[in-house]
C-alpha cells in the first residue's frame, strides 16, 4: 500500500487531556496500520470553532484558520491538511473557500498574517481524515487489513451535522449519508439502516449553554438508537461523541430514561478490526465502557 | 445606547436592509430570501425561536431594527447547517444568523445575559489568549459567570461527568496552571488586532 503524508491538523478537543484524546489516540493507531504518516502543523492554533462567530466576528476567524494554512505551507509544503475534528475541518474549509473567492479578504488577511511573520499563498486542501479514507483508500482497501471481525454488535451510526453538512463527503446525501454504515459493515459489525436520526443535530455548543433546549436532541439521537435495537452509537465528530455520551446521564434525571448506551469513534472501530488493543483503540478513554468491543479487542 | 450603535442609525437612518447588507457576513444575501419557510422548519431549535431566520428575514427587509438586533432568535443556531444545505435559493443562513448575532453583539444591543452570548466570548477568550482552548478553565468560566455559589451549584450538578471525564483521562486538572498553547501566541495577538482593525475599517465601525 502506498504509504500517504498529510499534514496534520489536530484541533484543541484531542489533545493530552482533552475531552477527544481518545479519539486521537485510536486515529494513531488505524493510520500506523494504514501506513498514512500524519505530521502535526507546528504551532497551530484553534480554529474558532463554531461558537467563535459570536466575539470572533469574520476577519479574526479567518485569520486564525490563515496561520494554520500558513504553517503549513511553510514547514509542510506541498501536503494537504488534515483534521480529525468535524468543526475544525468545517470551519478551517469555510476560511479556505472564502479565501479562494475573495482576493480582498485574501489581501486583508495577509495584512493580519504579516504581523506574526506570516504568509498564505493559497494552497493545500482542507480535508476531513474520513475523506482521507473514503476517497484515498476506499473501502475495499480499508477493509484488507481487518483481522478481528465486529460480528454481532449491532451500531447506529451517528453522522451528525458538520462531517455531513455544509460540505459533507463527496457523493453522499445531506439526508441521508451511507458512508458510516458502510465503514461499519467493512469491520464486520451490522449497520442499522433505519436509524431515523443520523444526521440531528446534537445541540453543539448549545449543550452547554442551553442545557435544557439542547438535551431534547440527544434525547432524540440516544433513543432512536435503542428503538432500532443499536448496542452502540458510532461517530465521525468529537463534539457529538462528548454530547452524547456525557449528557446522557442528565436527559436520564430531565425525561426519567435509563440510557447508557455506548458512544465511540470510526477510527476506535477500525483500530479493534485491525488488532489493536482496546488501549490502542483508546477505549479507556469511554464514560459509558464499550464492554463487547473491549472482549473483542482482548481476543487472541 | 452605545457610540457605535447611535452612529450606525444615523447612517442608514430608516434603510435597515443597507445596513444589514454592508455589515453583517453575508448580510447581503437577505434579499434573496423568498420566504418558502424551509429554514425554518428545519431548523432543530426552530421551536426555541421568538423569530426564526425566515421571519428575521422578512423582518430585516421591513425596517425591524431594534426587534431584530435586540432578538436572542440568532443566538439560538447551533451551526447543524441544515437550513443552509435545504434553502432553495442556497441562502447561507447559519452565517447570516452568526453576522447578526455579532454584530447585535458589537452594536451592544444583544440581550445581556443570553447564555450562547456569554458562551460565545468566554469561548473566544479562552481560545484567543494562549492560542488553543483550555477546555477546564472554559468550563469553570461558564459554570461561574453568575457569581461563586452558583458556579459551586453549577459544578456540582456536573460533578459525575466531570468525575468520569477525569478518570478516562480527558480532562486535566493541571490544565489550571496554563496548559497548552501556542509558542506564538504574541504574534497570534498582534495579527488578531490588526485583523480587527481591518475589519472596523472596511465596515465603518467607528467603535
Amino acid at each position: 500500500m502506498a504509504k500517504k503524508e498529510y499534514a496534520f491538523y489536530p484541533g484543541c478537543s484531542s489533545q493530552k487531556g482533552a475531552s477527544a484524546s481518545n479519539y486521537l489516540t485510536s486515529v494513531n493507531a488505524m493510520c500506523e496500520t494504514l501506513d498514512i504518516k500524519l505530521t502535526e502543523i507546528p504551532d497551530w492554533n484553534c480554529c474558532g470553532a463554531s461558537i467563535g462567530y459570536a466575539e470572533g466576528g469574520e476577519l479574526p476567524r479567518h485569520v486564525m484558520n490563515a496561520r494554520n494554512f500558513a504553517l503549513a505551507e511553510d514547514n509542510l509544503p506541498g501536503q494537504q491538511i488534515v483534521a480529525t475534528c468535524a468543526a475544525c475541518w468545517l470551519g478551517a474549509r469555510e476560511t479556505k473557500e472564502r479565501l479562494d473567492a475573495s482576493s480582498q479578504l485574501m489581501a486583508d488577511t495577509n495584512e493580519a498574517l504579516k504581523e506574526a511573520g506570516l504568509n498564505y499563498k493559497g494552497g493545500a486542501d482542507v480535508r476531513h481524515m474520513v475523506e482521507v479514507l473514503i476517497e484515498d483508500f476506499g473501502y475495499d482497501e480499508l477493509k484488507k487489513p481487518v483481522v478481528k471481525s465486529l460480528e454481532g454488535i449491532k451500531f447506529a451510526g451517528y453522522v451528525g451535522c458538520q462531517t455531513n453538512r455544509p460540505f459533507g463527503i463527496d457523493g453522499e446525501s445531506f439526508e441521508n449519508p451511507v458512508y458510516l454504515d458502510k465503514l461499519v459493515e467493512m469491520v464486520g459489525g451490522e449497520a442499522i439502516a433505519a436509524y431515523d436520526q443520523k444526521v440531528t443535530c446534537c445541540g453543539g455548543a448549545l449543550a452547554f449553554s442551553e442545557p435544557e433546549k439542547s438535551q431534547k436532541q440527544i434525547k432524540d439521537i440516544v433513543e432512536s438508537a435503542y428503538d432500532h435495537g443499536a448496542e452502540m452509537i458510532v461517530t465521525p465528530c468529537p463534539l457529538c461523541q462528548a454530547n452524547v455520551e456525557i449528557y446522557q446521564s442528565d436527559v436520564n434525571k430531565r425525561y426519567g430514561t435509563k440510557f447508557n448506551i455506548p458512544v465511540l469513534y470510526y477510527s476506535q472501530l477500525m483500530t479493534v478490526a485491525y488488532g489493536g488493543s482496546a488501549k490502542q483503540a483508546g477505549l479507556d478513554g469511554q464514560l459509558i465502557k464499550a464492554s463487547k468491543l473491549e472482549q473483542i479487542a482482548s481476543k487472541k | 445606547m452605545s457610540d457605535a450603535n447611535t452612529q450606525a442609525v444615523e447612517k442608514y437612518r430608516n434603510n435597515f436592509l443597507k445596513e444589514v447588507s454592508e455589515r453583517v457576513e453575508e448580510g447581503d444575501w437577505v434579499k434573496m430570501c423568498m420566504q418558502c419557510g424551509v429554514c425554518s422548519g428545519s431548523c432543530p431549535l426552530g421551536s426555541a425561536w421568538a423569530h426564526p431566520p425566515q421571519e428575521i428575514f422578512m423582518m430585516i427587509r421591513a425596517g425591524k431594527r431594534e426587534e431584530v438586533l435586540t432578538s436572542d432568535s440568532m443566538w439560538m443556531c447551533t451551526s447543524c447547517y441544515n437550513c443552509i444545505v435545504r434553502c432553495p435559493r442556497k441562502l447561507p443562513i447559519t452565517h447570516i444568523m452568526h453576522g447578526l448575532a455579532n454584530y447585535a453583539h458589537r452594536l451592544g444591543l444583544a440581550p445581556k445575559n443570553q447564555p450562547t452570548r456569554v458562551l460565545g466570548t468566554l469561548f473566544w477568550n479562552n481560545a484567543i489568549q494562549n492560542g488553543r482552548i483550555n477546555e477546564l478553565k472554559f468550563s469553570l468560566a461558564l459554570y461561574f459567570k453568575d457569581g461563586f455559589s452558583q458556579g459551586i451549584k453549577n459544578a456540582l450538578a456536573m460533578k459525575d461527568a466531570g468525575l468520569g471525564l477525569l478518570k478516562a483521562k480527558r480532562l486535566n486538572p493541571f490544565e489550571i496552571f496554563g496548559g497548552h498553547g501556542c509558542k506564538g501566541k504574541k504574534g497570534i495577538h498582534a495579527m488578531l488586532k490588526k485583523a480587527q482593525e481591518i475589519e472596523a475599517r472596511r465596515k465603518n465601525f467607528t467603535a
